[in-house]
């Protein structure tokens, strides 16, 4: 029988964020084409043992040292590595997230082994075959990652995420690695909180995007008040924010952020790759845009045809109206 | 200051890509080439290092003898050296290309002196690898960190030094939960940079016709050490020689677009009449925000 799978975790407390989610799901799939087993690793204090899981976790490696917080790229590698050391793994499997890639790519310099990043499927084999996303996701490639261990993060919002349980209840192994003061030198040593208030692109149900044909940073506004009336967050393309008329941390796309609303409302965006990179996971897509030949009309479940400036006001206006009517 | 930043050349995809018939590579024919935004804002970033700091600036990139035209650019933006590790055949894994760019700066810095700082972009446009810079970060035992979208320097007090000194670079990146993180990283150091670092110039003239001029160091590379016909794991690869005593991977087999997933749009009105069925729109799929 082959190794276990080995999934890197990262939580908030006792929640698991989204990517880490779409990681176990995958990992978890994997593990049942090896017919081995799944196990986890995961880094925090107090409370980690109650992390909530989805089913079919065996094993849940838990490293609690103090020094291990905050978040240190190479110590938190060697923390997986010295779980994988324990576990014997086939495969270990990462969100595609900053911090998964980042200790992957650590863990995969000091062993000397390969890894792949962003991958959508992988298939066992001989020799293993994983399908991986180039120009985030707008070109795929089959590749073949033979190593002693495979090491590969997950495409974000590439795959489906299982719903966690309260009653997964892996048997908890306590990880002790061996830290090396030289690999704690890089380290979060400050935290800023977010500048702006409310919801944030990545969590929103809703993102109103603008591009090239916003115009400037002050037509900005009216996508702000649609947003506001939809308890959403305001996104701006490549372009926007490059003009400056968006802060970069706004921008959605291959550079920028990959955002995964409900609804994803195009405003003036013709839509380069670039950009739909970054906006293809949301449920649905609306463009208002001049251009019905535009790119992003595409991608798009629905469009309206015509100049955003008097559109927008006029979606807020009518949003306004039934509920005034309502009220 | 002593900064190198190393680049990617790769093609300026429009609106959609087209591949080759033999679905290894990206028809560039008539696509330009660039490099990728995040280098771009390494190369600025390493630009006004050493306009503000003195010292001096070099751009290095791994690839065929036409990435040439991106060191040039780099130049023109105002990068005093460059290097082309000049390859052939198909493209190198980020196991070979980190461990060929670990051997090119092992080189550079004794010739040339060391690199307080080595910027990387965060990942490649093209192969989205997310690893060059920390392989190679590792290979000289040096610090690395991630995704920076800001940076500034301080000298701090260090006990290793007596009563010297260190230069600090200070970095910033954003964090999984908002917000921005900071890091402290002692130079030498590495750093992967995310576009928004800084807001990258345009070339001038007279900086387009000073790059024309300089001189583009060449080593002759050829082609990946991991072989064109997929390269086997452990010992093959470990004879390889030392620099690369790492299995490398993974191996590109081909390419293929997506399916398709969304069908045209739905034209739902035009112009601001078309409030109404939008409202529709949003009440029905329950994000009208109430």
């Amino acid at each position: 029988m082959s190794g276990p799978v080995l999934v890197f975790l990262e939580h908030v407390g006792p929640d698991l964020d989204r990517l880490s989610l779409e990681a176990v799901t995958f990992a978890a799939s994997l593990a049942q084409s090896l017919g081995s087993n799944l196990e986890a690793v995961a880094i925090g204090g107090e409370g980690s043992a109650g992390l909530r899981l989805p089913r079919g976790v065996a094993t849940l490696h838990l490293a609690s040292d103090a020094r291990l917080e905050p978040y240190a790229p190479a110590t938190w590698a060697g923390v997986v590595g010295a779980a994988a050391d324990a576990a014997d793994p086939a495969a270990i499997v990462a969100p595609g997230s900053d911090r998964g890639d980042e200790v992957l790519a650590h863990l995969a310099a000091r062993r000397g082994l390969p890894f792949a990043a962003n991958v959508l499927s992988v298939t066992p084999g001989p020799s293993w075959r994983v399908v991986r996303q180039r120009w985030g996701g707008s070109l795929l490639e089959d590749a073949a990652l033979d190593a002693p261990v495979r090491l590969l993060s997950v495409a974000p919002h590439g795959v489906s995420a299982a719903e966690p349980t309260v009653d997964a209840h892996p048997e908890v192994v306590a990880v002790t690695p061996d830290l090396d003061p030289s690999e704690l030198v890089v380290r979060v040593v400050g935290h800023e909180p977010r500048e702006s208030a409310g919801v944030s692109l990545t969590e929103a149900r809703v993102v109103v995007g603008g591009g090239r044909g916003v115009g400037s940073a002050a037509g900005f506004a009216q996508l702000e008040e649609l947003a506001d009336l939809l308890h959403g967050a305001v996104g701006g393309s490549r372009v926007a924010t490059s003009l400056g008329w968006r802060p970069h941390t706004d921008q959605i796309g291959q550079t920028g952020l990959r955002i995964a609303p409900d609804l994803y409302i195009a405003c003036g965006i013709s839509g380069a790759i670039q950009h739909i990179v970054g906006c293809k996971a949301a449920k649905r897509i609306l463009a208002i845009n001049t251009d019905p030949e535009s790119p992003i009309m595409s991608v798009a479940d629905y469009a309206v045809i015509g100049d955003l400036s008097t559109i927008v006001p006029a979606i807020s206006a009518e949003l306004r109206r039934r509920r005034d009517t309502a009220a | 200051m002593n900064v190198l930043v190393c680049v990617k050349r790769v093609p300026q995809t429009g609106g959609r890509i087209v591949l080759t018939p033999d679905g290894q590579s990206i028809d560039t024919r008539f696509l330009g080439f660039t490099i990728s935004p995040h280098e771009e804002c390494g190369v600025e970033e390493a630009v006004r290092i050493v306009e503000s700091q003195g010292g001096s600036s070099t751009v290095l990139t791994l690839g065929p003898a036409e990435a040439e035209d991106q060191l040039r650019d780099a130049m023109a933006l105002g990068i005093d050296r460059a290097v082309l590790l000049e390859t052939s055949g198909p493209e190198w894994d980020p196991v070979s290309t980190a461990a060929a760019i670990a051997d090119a700066i092992r080189a550079q810095e004794a010739a040339n002196g060391p690199f307080d700082l080595i910027l990387f972009g965060n990942e490649a446009a093209d192969t989205g690898d997310y690893q060059v810079g920390i392989r190679v970060a590792v290979a000289l035992g040096r610090p690395v960190i991630n995704g920076i979208k800001g940076l500034a320097f301080a000298d701090r007090a260090d006990a290793a030094a007596g009563a010297g000194t260190r230069r600090i670079a200070l970095a910033r990146r954003e964090a999984p939960t908002g917000g921005w993180e900071t890091y402290e990283l002692p130079l030498p150091a590495v750093l992967g940079v995310k576009e928004g670092l800084n807001l990258p110039r345009y070339p001038s003239v007279p900086g387009r016709l000073r790059a024309r001029k300089k001189e583009v160091e060449r080593v002759q590379l050829g082609a990946s050490p991991a072989g064109a016909t997929g390269m086997g794991a452990g010992e093959d690869a470990a004879s390889a020689g030392e620099a690369s005593n790492a299995v490398p991977g993974p191996t590109k087999l081909g390419l293929r677009l997506p399916a398709e997933e969304r069908s045209a749009a739905e034209v739902i009105g035009r112009g601001p009449d078309a409030a109404a069925a939008v409202v529709d729109l949003l009440e029905r799929i329950g994000v009208a925000g109430r």
